[in-house]
Formats: structure tokens, C-alpha cells, sequence
């Protein structure tokens, strides 16, 4: 029983740490006041870089940044509509993901099926690795999984107690008022958003690399999408997104865990899917609640002198 | 480096710009506008709305580059191209729309970009990611204890009222060092008292060698405070003069360039029935806080109720309310003895209730859409404009171009899109689209401000006609003058309450004002 | 000489279709670039797509069967976008329709054309509607985004679909294909002779747009409509209910994907299966967006990118994969939407 137990956290941690990497991400470029949705585009082409710069150098931590490179250029591509040219956020998003989908799969032709020549290595932390349930959940896990549980903390303290943290949130709040002050809300929103794309490229080059690890066309299924709906169920906050990304983690190991009883693989794969509805769904009843809400300049083109 | 140099005093003037133009498309903010102060000293920007005092700072401040003339700091010529620009050379901005994160704390919105000034010493990496609050706790502390202010650097700007709001936005220029301090219609959310504070604050800073300079249309102030005021109309420079050697009439007189009419001609008329009642109302605010407390109000036909207050203290939720837009928690409201609390505003409207709303653009137009479009927003769903499910063009255009003609909005056609218009004229073409539904109750949500003169007397000459022909007026306004000129009785809202009303042959400037500031009469 | 740009407020039609043309063009270009890169010649594969999508008579007829469903989502989209509901979920409610058509024709196979072909379409509709209709009354309700939403439901549709092919509606002659039997011949939609294009769809699909392009620019519905999408405040001060209006505007967009689902079950597969829709929900945004949301545009533009859709069959045999189509449709939507800051702005040139 215990075994079942420490298996399913392990895994759920392991699925959760794509979620994590890409709500992160996405809580700094949102709190900047951009809507990034070509999470999934950058996740795929990270997905696609990392694993074919591993399969031809078989170095993956060139992989990694590599990966890591190109969602941040991608993003850069979002940033400039979005910014610069005060485009719709939601169509910019949805065409980078559409290109970064078609373009990944181009790229990736000749990588599917084969196997992967040098894996991101797992760390088996001493000592607390041996603890029983704690030591499989969080212990036992790759570098990328280490970096996103790190970087929540590392996110509240930047977000909460840094010049950077107070600049991002208020960029993302009241913009004008950022503006008045000679801090410039396009070079601030630039940076989240290409700290964003980054992530999401992580997040991807996980999924490849790590977690499946293979290379196959549109490998992630829509978790890019996800990423944006756990965004809002994380209320822009780390906590929360360690909780939610664990959480769908959960669903997703539970989604195979549950084929051998003779429910449907496909219906069972639409858990996450649902999940995520319903974690949009929450979300908003408890912005109703507690009066907390969205960066309030989310999704809106600053220009000066509108008010 | 030409140094420049002031006639009465030693050394050079403060701050100095000279031969200002700036234009915006067509229209001529500034018009070769000199304007020069010293330390010490604090100057009174008068003017109208759009005469481009507003502009003129914002262009010292660094938020707008003019097209031609020089600006000399300390008698040294500077280029001011940003903010950052002008906060380095010591200049700071309390704006008249505050520039604050509401859902930060106090100590978080001065720390905001707190460094950037000071970027000769720091590094700017490093600083990025520097805890600032502790610091900026402490030096809050003891500002405040210098300058008598108080405030809790812990709390969150938007459980501060205005008064304390604009406070922050002084703290913050101060805590940048500033030599000029410029503030852009300060008065404007404050109550009576709360401005006899902040000027005694800008005296203090007037003493201790800090230049002043404040935008206002409020002759009032200008008398009492400043040392020296210039005039500006249609952009240009009408006046600098010495405050003691000037009166308000001729302060006016230069403001408007005619003769002013402090009181309009009104008729007296008869006040009839009941039209609006509300009963004990209550209501929350978009924060979820109490917003209207249990006020209780009436209007006749015939009569024009103005309700004075300082903006936040329940008057947009009053109107929200009222027209169907917010749902009262307790209360109701009757139009002509029917409830219609909380109906939808549709269902209000067809009472016979017109709305003119307070921000026109945002609320009251589809800037995208045509003139004639926008004319039918309220009553596309009568029979005179559809046939079945189809709507009438030609009706439509007609009616778009009778309305057009009758109140004079100025527009190449009805087919052009409204955003190409003037503020004027949208507001005529919205009162004539709330005229045309021959309304019993007009709910008229500060209906003149930012207007130009012109507009601003045809709408007040409106609402005395409507007043005539038997129509019953709810008037918000923060221009007490206005309130007290158009008004059959005033009431005065505090805290989500009427806290007073009366007449208006018996109210008096002293009298609103301390009620205004939460003394009951 | 002297050259002056200046903001200008509303763009001429001229200049919409302009842009539109321009960015079509550019997106070619950047494509051709990547094409270049990947070893294939990016001439020969246009000259290819284009003869193979227009030219010849066969390839022309396989355009208008890759248009129609393109065509019929489009037109649905455009009310959709025109109120704001950003609608990505066209493809989930196509597969709906689909569903619902298929599961008529397979629980009355041996009824007449006369009555079965009318309620798989009423069917196909109804379950394209409630599909739409979700996200709708979420984003009505609790303020949830429509792309998010919306977006889910089509991963969701796709699992369904693959359950019902994989489970209980798997053709038992069909030897382990994730295929439902074939349609019964009255269950089959007429084609025009010797091509595959089912024809009532067509109809329907020119048909609506029409009826839509009525429905937005002359009705009182389509006023409330775009007051809605241009000005929501306005809209709520006008007294429009932005519930009743978002239940309405998705009900017909998904309805309509949903009937270009029946279309392709019934018209083109003639039977369920995984891969019926080769991303035409998606597709359907780009074809909406370069027809500027109107619904006659809608048509045109829906013919030329089912031209690409063929296209992106025939290249493949010259060694593109068929996702480069995914690269075109992103390029073009990234050209339309960073091209319309051109629209902003006129350039004068003034001789002095």
C-alpha cells in the first residue's frame, strides 16, 4: 500500500513539474500585465530543440539551454505584437501556437521514434531521499524537477520583496503609474514575457528529455493550455501554483493508474481537460469571494495618456 | 548656457519655460506659453478646462515633449524627455488621477522606481532584486513626523480615502528630493478640510525653499494661496500676475475673457408629484464594501435635486443604483410609485428614466460605431425602429438627422464613426439620444465636465428647459458652483449618506463645504 | 519632401483588404524561407499547390470539398469574434456534430434520405450548439475565458470521439481501424457528379452566410451583437443582456461547426472516425480573421484556404510533412495581426 502511495506522489510530482515550470512562467508575464497564450508553441518547439540538440551533441544540458533559448525567442515574437504593436493578445498567442505546433513538427521529422542518447540525469538526494513517502515524492527526482520546486520560493521572494517583484506588479495593476515614475512598462513587460517563454521552453524540453522522453508531434497535447488555466486557478501566486501543478500532475498519473480497471483510456484522458475547466471555475468563485483578482492592466496595451 | 535672470530675486528662477508650443493633431495645446517660477514661491496655474495648464506641466514633467521652446532649470537649459529627466533635475508630479497600485501597500508605492533617480551611484542590477521596504518604512516615519502627515506605510492604497491617496503621491515626491513640487488640481477630491491641510503642507514646503506650482480652475484657491498666478485661455498666456495685486473678478474675467454670470437665469417652476423616490437604499461598492448606507431621497417633476459631495462617498453607486446598473442590498426605488429596484436597466429605462453618464466615452458611446447607431442605443428595441427583427434604416437615418439638427452635434454625417468626434459633441449627440425618448426622470452624472464653455452652457440651458416642461432632475456634480446655479434643493452625500439638504436659496458655499466634509448643519 | 505619418482612426475598406493581401503574401515568403531551409524547393512547392488546388479540375473540386467546412465555421466564427467570444473551439464542436450525425445514421439506417439526412444535420446542429454553449454561459456566469475553455472542450471532444470509434461504436467488420461502419446510402449526403462535394452542405454554407451577413449588420440582434463585442460597458448601460447575447451568439457558432461536422461525416468520410477533421475548426479562425469577420468574405477566403488545406496533401510527396500547413496558418495570422498596425497609421508624402 505504502509502495502505491510513495509511486503515485513520485509520479505526480514528476507529471506536475511540466505544469509547474510553465504556470510560473506564466505568473511573471501575466503579473506584468501580458496574456501569453503561445505557452503551448514555445512548449513544443522547447520540447522539439531540447531533444534534437541532445540527439546530435548528446549534451543535454546544451539541450536545456538551447531549449530554454528558443521559447524565450518565441516569446520575444509574442512580446513584440503585444507590446510594441498592441495587438490582440489572445490571436497573437493562438497564431504563435499554431506556428511553433507546425514548425515543431517539421523540425522534429526525423527525431520520432528514435531513442534518446543521453537522458537528464536523475539525483537521488542523500539522506532525504531514503525518508519513507517524502523521500520518492520530492527526493527522487531530475534536475529540471529540482529548478521548478526551487523556483517557487525563489518567485515569492522576487515577487514580495524586491524592487523587480513591486515593479512587475505594478506594471501589470496600474501602468500609467509605473510610467509616471520613468520606469519604462515596455522594456519591464518585454522581460517577463521573454522570462515566460523561457520557462515554457523548459517545461518542454522536460516532456522530451525527461518525463516521456521521446520525440513525437504534438507531444503536448494541450498542456501549454492547461498551463494558462492553472495561471488563473494559482490566483498569480506561487503557492498556489505548486499546488495546482502537483495537483494535475495527480490526475494525469491517476489517468493511467485507473486503465487497468477497464475504464476508457481516452475518457479518462479527458480528466485533465475537465480538471482544468473546473479549476477555472474555482478560481473565479474565489475572486468573487475574497475580492482578489486578475493583474487589473491584463491583456490591455498600455498606451500613454489613456486613461 | 545663457543664465537667466529674475528680476526681484538673486540667482536664477527655479524653473523657467519659455515660448512652449505643443499641438496635438490639429488642435494648439500650447501657444507659445512663458511661464517662469521661483523658489519659494507657490504659483497658481489658472484656467478653464482644455486651456492647456494640464499639458504644459505634463511637459515639464517629462510625460509629453513640446514641438518648440526651451525650458531652463536653475537658469540651465535642460532637455526633459521622460520622467526619469525631470525627477533627476528635482521636479515631482502629484497628478490629478493618481498614479498608485491599489492593491499594493503604501510603502510598496513609494518604493516603486524609488532608485532609478539616484542612478549616478547604484548599479542597476543588483538593485533589482534588493529588498527596498524596511528602508522606505523607516524614512517614512520620519517624514512624517516632519511634516506632520500621518500615515500607516502597511496599508493597502485602496483602504485609504482620497484625501489620504493624495498624501501618498506627495510622500512619494518628497522622498525623491524634490525642489519643485508640481500638483495638478489637488483640490478636486479633497473636503474643505482636507485642503486647508494640504496647503498648510505647501507652506511649509513654500518656506523650506521648494517652488510650488498648482493647476486649478478654483478662483477661490488661487486667492488664498498662491503668491503669484498666471492665466492661461485657449492655450496661450493671458496673465502673470501678483495674487495680492488681483481680485477673483478679474481673475475670471481673464479666465473666461468675458464677463462672467455667476448665477444662470432661472424661472421659478412649480415642483408636482413624486417622480423618483428612493427609500433607505443600500448598496456595496465594487470592493464590497458598504458604499450607499441607507439614503433616502425625492425628486418632483419640475425639480432639479443636486447632490453635492466629494467624489467617493456614494454618488456613482447612488446613480448605479438607481438607473439598474448595481444591485441594491437593501432599500428600494420607486419611479412614479412603481418599484424598480433592482429591474433591469433596460426595464428602468422604459419608465422613462434618461441617463446621462458620468464617463461618456467609456460608458455611453460605441466610439467604433456610427452617430446614427449610437443615437438608437437606448430605445433600438421600440417599434418605430425595427420591423420584426429587421432594423428600419430609413427610420434610422431620419431620426439620426432630425436629432443631429435639433441639438447641434457637430459631425460630417450620421454615418461617421463617433470617435472621430469632440467631447462636446458627444455629449450633445448622448443628450439628444436620452432627450428623444421624452423622459420623466433625467439622472445627469457630472454632464458638463471637461466640456468647453460653449457646450457647458447649452447643456445647463437643457436642463433648466427639461426642468420647465415638468421633467424631474437628478444632478450630480463635484462643481459646487454649478450644483448651487441649476439646483431647486441641494442634498449632500457623506460616507453613503445624505447628510444634509435643503433649498437652495438658503445653502451657502461654507455650508455645502462642511457638510461636504462630514459636519452635519 | 517631407513624409509625415500620422494616426488615423478608422481604416478604409480598401485598406483592410489591402492589409489582408499583404499579409498573405508575407506569410508565403517567410514560409518559403523555412522551406528553403528544410531542402525543398519553395517555388516548386507553390507552383505544385497552386496548379494541384485550382488548375486541374480534380484538384479544384477537392478545394471546394476542404472549403466547406472551412466555409461553414467561418461563417460562425464571425459572430462569435464579432461579440468577443474568442471561440477556438470549433474544432471540439465540429467533432460533436459529427458525433450527433453519426449516431442518427447509425440508429436509423434503414430510414429514407428524405428524413434522416434533415435530422442528422438538426441533430449535428443541436450537439455543435451545446458544445458551444458551455464555454458561453461560463464566460457569461464566472467571467472564464471563452479561448481557455473552449479550447479544453475540443481536446475533450477528440478523446469522446476516439472512445465511441475505439468502444462501443466500432464497426465490428472493421478489423481493429477505429472506424464506425459506413453510412447506409440514405445516410449518405448527395455529391455533385463525379466529385466528392456534398452538396447540401454547400448550399447551406453559402446559404448562412448570407443569412449571417444579414443577421449582424441588420437586425436588432446583430446590433446588440456588435455593441457587445465594441463597447461591452456601453452595452450593459444600453440594458443588452450580455448573457442572453453570449448564449445566442455561441449557440449558432457552434451549431454551425457542428453541422460542418455532419458535412464531413456524412458527406466526405461516410463514416466516423479519428482524423475527420484535419484541424478545420482551427483553420475556420484564420479563414474568419482574413475575411475581417464578415461572413460573406467568409467564402472567398475559405475557398483559397482550402486550396492550401489540398495543397498541404500534394506536398507532401515532394518531403514536407502536412504540419507544415500549421506553419502557413500560423504565419498568416501572425502577419494579419501585426499587419493591422499598419491600418493605424497613413503615411503622406509632401513635396515642399
Amino acid at each position: 500500500m505504502i509502495d502505491v502511495i510513495e509511486a503515485l506522489l513520485h509520479d505526480a510530482v514528476a507529471a506536475g513539474t511540466t505544469y509547474l515550470l510553465g504556470t510560473i512562467g506564466e505568473i511573471i508575464t501575466e503579473r506584468s500585465g501580458v496574456q501569453n497564450l503561445g505557452i503551448e508553441g514555445m512548449m513544443i518547439m522547447g520540447a522539439v530543440v531540447g531533444f534534437g540538440v541532445t540527439s546530435t551533441t548528446r549534451n543535454v544540458w546544451l539541450a536545456l539551454a538551447a531549449a530554454a533559448l528558443i521559447g524565450g525567442l518565441v516569446a520575444l515574437v509574442h512580446a513584440f505584437l503585444s507590446i510594441t504593436l498592441r495587438r490582440n493578445q489572445i490571436v497573437s498567442g493562438l497564431a504563435l501556437t499554431m506556428f511553433g505546433v507546425g514548425l515543431s513538427g517539421l523540425l522534429g521529422k526525423a527525431y520520432v521514434g528514435l531513442p534518446l542518447p543521453s537522458k537528464l540525469p536523475k539525483f537521488y538526494v542523500p539522506l532525504l531521499g531514503d525518508l519513507p513517502i517524502l523521500g520518492p515524492f520530492l527526493f527522487r527526482h531530475d534536475l529540471l524537477t529540482y529548478l521548478s520546486l526551487v523556483l517557487v520560493p525563489v518567485l515569492w521572494y522576487v515577487l514580495f520583496r524586491t524592487n523587480f517583484g513591486v515593479i512587475i506588479r505594478s506594471v501589470g495593476e496600474n501602468p500609467a503609474a509605473v510610467d509616471a515614475l520613468g520606469v519604462s512598462v515596455e522594456k519591464m513587460r518585454y522581460v517577463c514575457t521573454f522570462v515566460g517563454g523561457v520557462l515554457a521552453g523548459l517545461a518542454g524540453a522536460y516532456l522530451s528529455l525527461s518525463y516521456t522522453p521521446a520525440w513525437s508531434e504534438g507531444m503536448t497535447v494541450g498542456k501549454g493550455w492547461i498551463v494558462v488555466g492553472l495561471t488563473i486557478f494559482a490566483m498569480w501566486g506561487p503557492q498556489r501554483a505548486l499546488l495546482g501543478a502537483y495537483l494535475f500532475g495527480g490526475v494525469e498519473v491517476l489517468q493511467f493508474r485507473l486503465q487497468p480497471y477497464g475504464v476508457s483510456a481516452s475518457l479518462l484522458a479527458t480528466l485533465p481537460y475537465i480538471a482544468t475547466i473546473a479549476a477555472l471555475l474555482i478560481g473565479a468563485s474565489e475572486r468573487m469571494r475574497k475580492r482578489i483578482g486578475a493583474p487589473s492592466a491584463l491583456g490591455k496595451p498600455y498606451i500613454r495618456g489613456e486613461k | 548656457m545663457a543664465e537667466r535672470r529674475s528680476k526681484e530675486k538673486e540667482g536664477p528662477y527655479a524653473v523657467e519655460m519659455v515660448k512652449i508650443t505643443k499641438r496635438f493633431l490639429d488642435v494648439l495645446a500650447n501657444d507659445r506659453v512663458s511661464f517662469s517660477v521661483t523658489s519659494g514661491e507657490i504659483h497658481a496655474l489658472l484656467g478653464e478646462n482644455g486651456a492647456g495648464k494640464t499639458t504644459l506641466m505634463n511637459i515639464l514633467y517629462g510625460l509629453y515633449q513640446a514641438d518648440e521652446g526651451e525650458i531652463y532649470i536653475r537658469g540651465k537649459r535642460v532637455s526633459i524627455r521622460s520622467p526619469r529627466d525631470a525627477m533627476q533635475l528635482g521636479i515631482g508630479m502629484v497628478h490629478q488621477h493618481f498614479k498608485l497600485v491599489a492593491t499594493n501597500t503604501i510603502a510598496e508605492n513609494i518604493a516603486l522606481g524609488l532608485q532609478l533617480g539616484d542612478l549616478r551611484t547604484a548599479v542597476k542590477f543588483p538593485w533589482l532584486f534588493q529588498n527596498p521596504l524596511p528602508d522606505v518604512e523607516r524614512r517614512i516615519k520620519e517624514l512624517s513626523e516632519r511634516y506632520g502627515l500621518r500615515i500607516d506605510s502597511r496599508s493597502r492604497i485602496w483602504q485609504l480615502s482620497l484625501g489620504e491617496q493624495q498624501r501618498v503621491e506627495i510622500f512619494k515626491a518628497l522622498f525623491r528630493g524634490v525642489d519643485v513640487l508640481i500638483l495638478d488640481e489637488p483640490t478636486a477630491v479633497l473636503t474643505p478640510k482636507e485642503a486647508e491641510e494640504l496647503f498648510r503642507t505647501l507652506r511649509t514646503m513654500a518656506s523650506e525653499g521648494h517652488a510650488v506650482i498648482f493647476i486649478t480652475h478654483k478662483l477661490d484657491e488661487v486667492v488664498r494661496i498662491s503668491d503669484r498666478v498666471t492665466v492661461l485661455r485657449n492655450g496661450r498666456v493671458v496673465a502673470s500676475l501678483r495674487t495680492s495685486e488681483t481680485d477673483k473678478k478679474q481673475l475670471a474675467r481673464l479666465m473666461i475673457g468675458r464677463e462672467v454670470l455667476f448665477r444662470l437665469e432661472k424661472e421659478r417652476v412649480q415642483a408636482g408629484t413624486p417622480v423618483l423616490e428612493v427609500r433607505e437604499l443600500e448598496a456595496l461598492n465594487d470592493k464590497g464594501l458598504p458604499a450607499l448606507r441607507g439614503v433616502s431621497l425625492k425628486v418632483c417633476s419640475g425639480e432639479i435635486l443636486g447632490i453635492a459631495g466629494v467624489a467617493g462617498n456614494g454618488q456613482k453607486e447612488l446613480v448605479e443604483v438607481v438607473t439598474g446598473l448595481r444591485k441594491a442590498t437593501g432599500g428600494e426605488v420607486r419611479i412614479l410609485e412603481k418599484e424598480v429596484t433592482n429591474l433591469s436597466p433596460r426595464s428602468v429605462a422604459k419608465q422613462g428614466v434618461a441617463h446621462i453618464p458620468e464617463e461618456r466615452i467609456r460608458v455611453g458611446v460605441v466610439p467604433s460605431m456610427k452617430v446614427s447607431e449610437n443615437l438608437m442605443l437606448r430605445n433600438y428595441r421600440t417599434h418605430e425602429f425595427t420591423r420584426g427583427p429587421f432594423l428600419d434604416a430609413g427610420f434610422i437615418n431620419e431620426h439620426s438627422r432630425r436629432l443631429v439638427g435639433e441639438y447641434n452635434v457637430q459631425t460630417p454625417s450620421v454615418n461617421t464613426p463617433v470617435k472621430l468626434l469632440s467631447g462636446g459633441n458627444i455629449q450633445r449627440l448622448i443628450l439628444a439620444r436620452e432627450m428623444s425618448g421624452d423622459p420623466k426622470l433625467i439622472i445627469a452624472a457630472h454632464p458638463t465636465y471637461g466640456l468647453d464653455v460653449g457646450a457647458t452652457e447649452q447643456i445647463r440651458q437643457l436642463l433648466l428647459r427639461q426642468r420647465k416642461k415638468g421633467v424631474a432632475v437628478l444632478l450630480v456634480s463635484e462643481d459646487i458652483e454649478e450644483i448651487m446655479s441649476l439646483s431647486d434643493r441641494i442634498a449632500v452625500m457623506f460616507e453613503g449618506r445624505i447628510i444634509g439638504e435643503m433649498p437652495a436659496e438658503e445653502a451657502s458655499i461654507e455650508a455645502i463645504g462642511m457638510m461636504m466634509a462630514g459636519m452635519k448643519p | 519632401m517631407k513624409i509625415e505619418v500620422a494616426r488615423r482612426e478608422v481604416p478604409t475598406r480598401l485598406a483592410l483588404i489591402l492589409s489582408s493581401v499583404l499579409s498573405l503574401l508575407l506569410a508565403l515568403i517567410v514560409a518559403g524561407v523555412i522551406f528553403l531551409g528544410y531542402g525543398v524547393d519553395p517555388i516548386e512547392a507553390y507552383k505544385r499547390i497552386f496548379s494541384g488546388s485550382f488548375l486541374s479540375p480534380y484538384g479544384f473540386f477537392e478545394t471546394v470539398v476542404k472549403a466547406i467546412p472551412l466555409m461553414v465555421c467561418g461563417v460562425g466564427l464571425s459572430i462569435a469574434f464579432r461579440a468577443r467570444l474568442w471561440n477556438i473551439g470549433a474544432e471540439g464542436q465540429l467533432l460533436m456534430g459529427a458525433i450527433g450525425a453519426t449516431w442518427i445514421a447509425l440508429s436509423f439506417p434503414e430510414a429514407p434520405a428524405i428524413a434522416l439526412q434533415p435530422a442528422m444535420f438538426l441533430i449535428g446542429f443541436v450537439f455543435g450548439a451545446v458544445w458551444g454553449l458551455i464555454p458561453g454561459i461560463l464566460r457569461a456566469k464566472f467571467g472564464s475565458e471563452v479561448a481557455i475553455t473552449s479550447l479544453m472542450m475540443n481536446y475533450i471532444a477528440q478523446r469522446i470521439l476516439e472512445y465511441l470509434v475505439y468502444g462501443p461504436w466500432k464497426g465490428p467488420g472493421e478489423w481493429g481501424f477505429p472506424y464506425t461502419t459506413k453510412f447506409s446510402v440514405s445516410g449518405q449526403l448527395p455529391r455533385l457528379l463525379g466529385t466528392r462535394i456534398h452538396y447540401p452542405t454547400l448550399l447551406l454554407g453559402l446559404g448562412l452566410s448570407v443569412a449571417l451577413y444579414v443577421l449582424t449588420t441588420r437586425t436588432r440582434f446583430g446590433f446588440e451583437v456588435r455593441v457587445t463585442g465594441e463597447n461591452p460597458e456601453a452595452a450593459r448601460y444600453a440594458g443588452m443582456s450580455f448573457l442572453r447575447i453570449a448564449i445566442l451568439t455561441m449557440l449558432i457558432s457552434g451549431g454551425l461547426a457542428g453541422l460542418a461536422g455532419v458535412g464531413e461525416v456524412a458527406g466526405v468520410q461516410l463514416r466516423l472516425r479519428t482524423g475527420i477533421s484535419t484541424g478545420y475548426g482551427y483553420t475556420a479562425i484564420i479563414v474568419t480573421w482574413l475575411g475581417r469577420l464578415n461572413s460573406l468574405l467568409v467564402v472567398p477566403v475559405s475557398l483559397l484556404l482550402g486550396g492550401m488545406l489540398v495543397g498541404g496533401d500534394a506536398i507532401q510527396l515532394i518531403g514536407l510533412p502536412f504540419a507544415a500547413i500549421d506553419i502557413f496558418n500560423g504565419l498568416i495570422l501572425l502577419f494579419v495581426v501585426g499587419g493591422e498596425i499598419l491600418m493605424e497609421y497613413e503615411v503622406k508624402v509632401r513635396f515642399q
